[in-house]
Formats: C-alpha cells, structure tokens, sequence
C-alpha cells in the first residue's frame, strides 16, 4: 500500500459510519427477542439476557397480526400489478408510438409533479366515501393505478430499443398488440422488474394514505397497524420491537434479493429535472 | 391515422387513471378549500357553502398554523444540508480508491432508505428514550449528559432531523457515488499536475463537478422534507408544545381527525406554495451561482 495511514483512516471511517448505520437495525431485532420489560432496565443492554419468542408469538395469537400481514402483501402485491399493467404500455407509447399531441401530454404529465400528492388526498377520501370504497383494498390501491414517475421510468428504458426491431415487426405482419407483447415485453423486462420492486416497497411502505383510508383493524396495512398499536403500548418496547421486525423483515429481504433492479430505477428515477 | 387511434389506446388507461385520481382530485381540492366543508358537510352537501378566501385567511391568523409553519421550515432549513452533507461525506469514502469491502458498505449504508418509515420511527422513539434509550447510554459514555430527546421543546424536532438523516442519507449518497464516477479522471490529473491539495480538488474539481447533481438532489430532497408528517405522528404527536406540528400535520388533523375538509385543502394548497416558491428560489439561486 502506498499510503498505509490514509488507507486505515478511509476505512475504520467506512467501519465507523457502517457500524453506526446498522446499529438501530440490530438493536431492533436484539430488542423483539427480549423478555418484556428487559429494554427498559439500566443500563440499557444490547443483546437479550435469554432470547425469547415471546412477543411474536403474543403478536400473532392475541393481536392477530396475521391479518395485517395478508392485507400489507395483498395490497402491495395488487399495486404491483396494477402499476405494471397501466405504466408499461403507458411508458412504451410514449417512447416509440407516433401520436399527435404525444409529446406535450407528456410535458403536461412531468409537469404534475410538481403538486404534491397530498392536496388530492381530501376530495380522494370524499370521493371514495360516496362509491363506498373507504375501508376496502380498492380504497389502498387508487393512488398506484398509474404513476407520472411509472411512466417516465418505462420510457426512458423503451427509448433504447431500436426502431429497426419494432419495423421488421410490423413488416412481419404482426399488430401493434403482438409487436408489443412479443417483441417489446421481454426487452422490457429489467424495467419491468425495477419498477415492480420500487412499487412494492413504496406501497409497502406507505403510511399516510393508508392511515386516511383504513381505519378499521381488519383492513389495516402493517405499517398503520404499527403505529395504532405503539400508540396504546406506549410502554411495550420489546413488543412493539417484534412488530417493526414483522414490517420491515420483507421489504429489506426483497431489496438485497433484487438490489440491482432498485438501483437502476433510483438513478433512472432522479435524472427527472 | 389507424396508428394513431392505436396509439392512444396504450396511453388511455394510464391517462384516465391519472386524470380520476389526480387531476380531478387537485381540482377539487381548489374548490373545497373555498368551501366550510366540515363534519356537517360530511353529513350531507346542502350543509356546504361557498365561502371565498375565508380558510386562507382565517389560516393566516392562526397562531399553530405559523407554528406548523416555523416547525417546518426548521426542518427543511436544518434536514436538507445536514442529510445532503451525510449523503456526500457517504459517497465520499465509498468512491475513495482506498476503500475495501465497497459493495457490502454501499448496501450497509443504503438499507435504512427502504425500511419502513413508521416501524423505523418506532424503534428511534426507544432509541430516544430518556433514561433507557441508547442515544444518551453513548452520550453518556462519550462524558456528555443525556438529553430529553422527544420530551424537551427544544429537541424534539432535532432528534427527528436525526431519525430522517439516518434514514435518508443512502438514497442520495448513491445519486451522488454516480455523479462521482462519472467525473473524468484528467480533470483530477490536471488539477495535480497544478499542485492542488486534496482540499483544493475537493472544492475546486469535485463540487464543481458535482454542481448540477447537486441542484437536482438539493430540489428533491427539499420537497419530500416539507412533507414530514409519520415522523411526528409514530414518536411525538405534534409535541412538545406543538413544536413538531408540522403543516401537513396541521392538514392531517384538520381533514381527518376534525373532518374540517375545506380548511384542510387550503393548508394543502399553502404547503404546495410555499414548495413550489422554494424550489424556483433554489433554481434561480443556482443559476446565479452557476451551480447548473
């Protein structure tokens, strides 16, 4: 090495802020295995005296927090989905199809993001009362239909593919319909798998939406649930430990399984000025 | 023509999606928040009434309205540049030559940004406890004394910076590392050849370099900090003495716990001002500046 003390300076600084950054992460995890009560003792320990699963067990017999679960996978997955089926075709055209006004409706659509998504939120709620959808899924999931962002991520990616490809396409015969499900799906396929990953952990994630439009317990998403619930056992750290764990285990398991996809979307995603 | 008319068929899902829940919605938010709408006119319509620009006035005279406000902007003012510095210093290290183990640090440091917020928030309220939290054990370990975190008017909105920079600073560190990558290794040969210091390449190659990504990151993350709100919600309630009621928190009680809709859409439509009044100021300063 040609600079020994500047290389352990870089690197017990990367240790330091690594270490640092995990800790909450560990803490939470060593915290849901303790005894109840044995947080809150001093001083604080870090790892539990004896690990118990006490509190996830206490979660899912007595608070039943197998329902919130199913409601947070159902609605994720179902956003997913349904992003996937409006953004792409969505995203496709206006990178590759001709059609008159193409590029100023979509000047028109980067240009709404800049309203911030929370003005809509109180006509939404009127809205969805009077069509009797608050408290359902269908309630969660209105906001991820299509996004501004889905859009423009897709079509950024589609812009890359040749035209040639598309052409010999059509001169084959082939509609605009199969062109797209033949030729353009699977090369659209690590876009398809980016904007999937980032919607499912946007709508995991979500929290204030969520909380508007679901007030009853059995319809309640995780991270809502989460919050009610620290609300009243405001004194059940290594419980309420366990839950965090519970919300947060999937989200961090999908991002280091497909880290790459999420990656590419962030960088794609913040070139948008 | 036929292609055209094709066209639009891919396009039309997603337009009307994006029409019936959004644009409709932020016009009809322009309109209720010139109307009472309240708890009565959740009850029926005839109950509502048009009544001009009374919610904005009446908002301006408020005294927790400017509160939500001051707390706000404390946010902004002190979050962004203490998260856009961690961000940097981030990506700093990890694109030094000299650093090991990058890919394993990259995803340590980035893992906080797709936590949940409200479960992450959660766990920061212990982290913050008073007596048993580990926030004041390592500050009391360091000889300093511990601090009333979410219990003391003057920390609370602090130890949210504190919760918000830990959880953020991954997403623009990796914009950033990107950024950094991408400056021509000439450019630092130069410099070198020029004599410059480390500190010199720093601020005169580096962040010049940096300038434009610097902007966009600096607008965006901006605009997500004006939009705190399940911060307060999960660890303080808006307290202590309502200093970390922030304005859409303010939005969030009117609408939904007071059901004053038509109140609640004029905070809305401040806060997007008041949004969109910053990020033209930073663009403007950026120019004159020559940062874009």
């Amino acid at each position: 090495m040609r600079r020994p003390v500047e290389t352990l300076g870089v690197n017990l600084a990367l240790w330091a802020v690594g270490l640092l950054t995990l800790f909450p992460l560990f803490w939470m995890v060593s915290a849901s295995f303790m005894a109840p009560g044995e947080a809150s003792t001093f001083p604080p320990p870090m790892l539990p005296r004896a690990a118990t699963w006490a509190n996830y067990r206490l979660l899912f017999a007595e608070h039943g927090i197998v329902r919130q679960v199913a409601n947070s996978l159902l609605i994720s997955l179902l956003a997913t989905a349904l992003s996937l089926l409006f953004n792409l075709t969505a995203g496709y055209a206006f990178a590759k199809l001709r059609f008159r006004g193409r590029d100023r409706v979509f000047r028109l659509l980067l240009g709404a993001l800049v309203v911030p998504a929370q003005v809509t939120m109180m006509p939404l709620f009127l809205m969805l009362k009077e069509m009797g959808l608050v408290n359902s899924y269908a309630g969660a999931l209105v906001p991820w239909l299509a996004s501004v962002f889905g859009i423009y991520l897709v079509r950024q990616y589609a812009l890359t593919i040749p035209d040639e490809l598309l052409e010999a396409a059509r001169m084959d015969g082939a509609g605009e319909w199969t062109t797209f499900t033949r030729v353009v799906l699977p090369l659209l396929k690590p876009i398809l798998v980016t904007l999937a990953v980032l919607t499912f952990l946007g709508s995991w994630n979500d929290f204030m939406w969520p909380l508007i439009v679901l007030t009853e317990r059995e319809v309640q998403t995780l991270p809502v649930a989460l919050a009610v619930l620290s609300r009243e056992h405001v004194q059940d750290v290594e419980l309420m430990m366990a839950g965090a764990v519970i919300t947060v285990l999937p989200v961090l398991l999908l991002f280091l399984l497909l880290q790459r996809y999420y990656m590419q979307g962030l960088l794609v995603g913040s070139v948008k000025g | 023509m036929r292609g055209s008319a094709i066209a639009w068929l891919f396009v039309a899902p997603a337009l009307v999606a994006i029409a019936v829940f959004f644009v409709v919605p932020v016009a009809a938010a322009l309109l209720l928040s010139v109307t009472d709408f309240d708890l009565y006119g959740l009850a029926g319509w005839h109950n509502v009434r048009f009544i001009g620009l009374d919610n904005y006035l009446h908002l301006l005279q408020r005294p927790l309205f400017w509160r939500a406000l001051a707390n706000t902007l404390f946010f902004v003012l002190v979050g962004v540049p203490a998260s856009i510095g961690a961000s940097l210093g981030a990506a700093l290290l990890l694109h030094s030559p000299l650093a090991r183990l990058k890919g394993i640090f990259r995803t340590a440091l980035f893992a906080p940004v797709v936590t949940t917020l409200a479960a992450v928030a959660v766990v920061w309220r212990f982290l913050l406890h008073t007596r048993y939290g580990l926030v004041n054990h390592g500050l009391a370990t360091l000889g300093l004394s511990p601090v009333d975190w979410l219990g003391d008017p003057r920390w609370a909105m602090p130890a949210i910076v504190l919760l918000s920079v830990w959880k953020n600073f991954g997403y623009n560190m990796i914009i950033l590392l990107a950024g950094l990558s991408a400056i021509p290794a000439d450019l630092y040969e130069a410099a070198r050849l020029d004599g410059a210091g480390r500190w010199a390449l720093l601020r005169h190659v580096t962040l010049p370099a940096l300038g434009p990504i610097l902007l966009m990151v600096s607008i965006l993350t901006m605009s997500a900090h004006f939009q705190l709100f399940a911060e307060p919600y999960v660890m303080t309630l808006g307290g202590p003495a309502e200093r970390t009621v922030t304005v859409l928190y303010l939005m969030y009680e009117d609408g939904f716990k007071w059901w004053s809709l038509g109140p609640a859409s004029a905070v809305a439509f401040v806060l997007f001002l008041f949004m969109f009044a910053f990020t033209l100021l930073q663009a403007r300063v950026a120019r004159h500046t020559g940062a874009a």
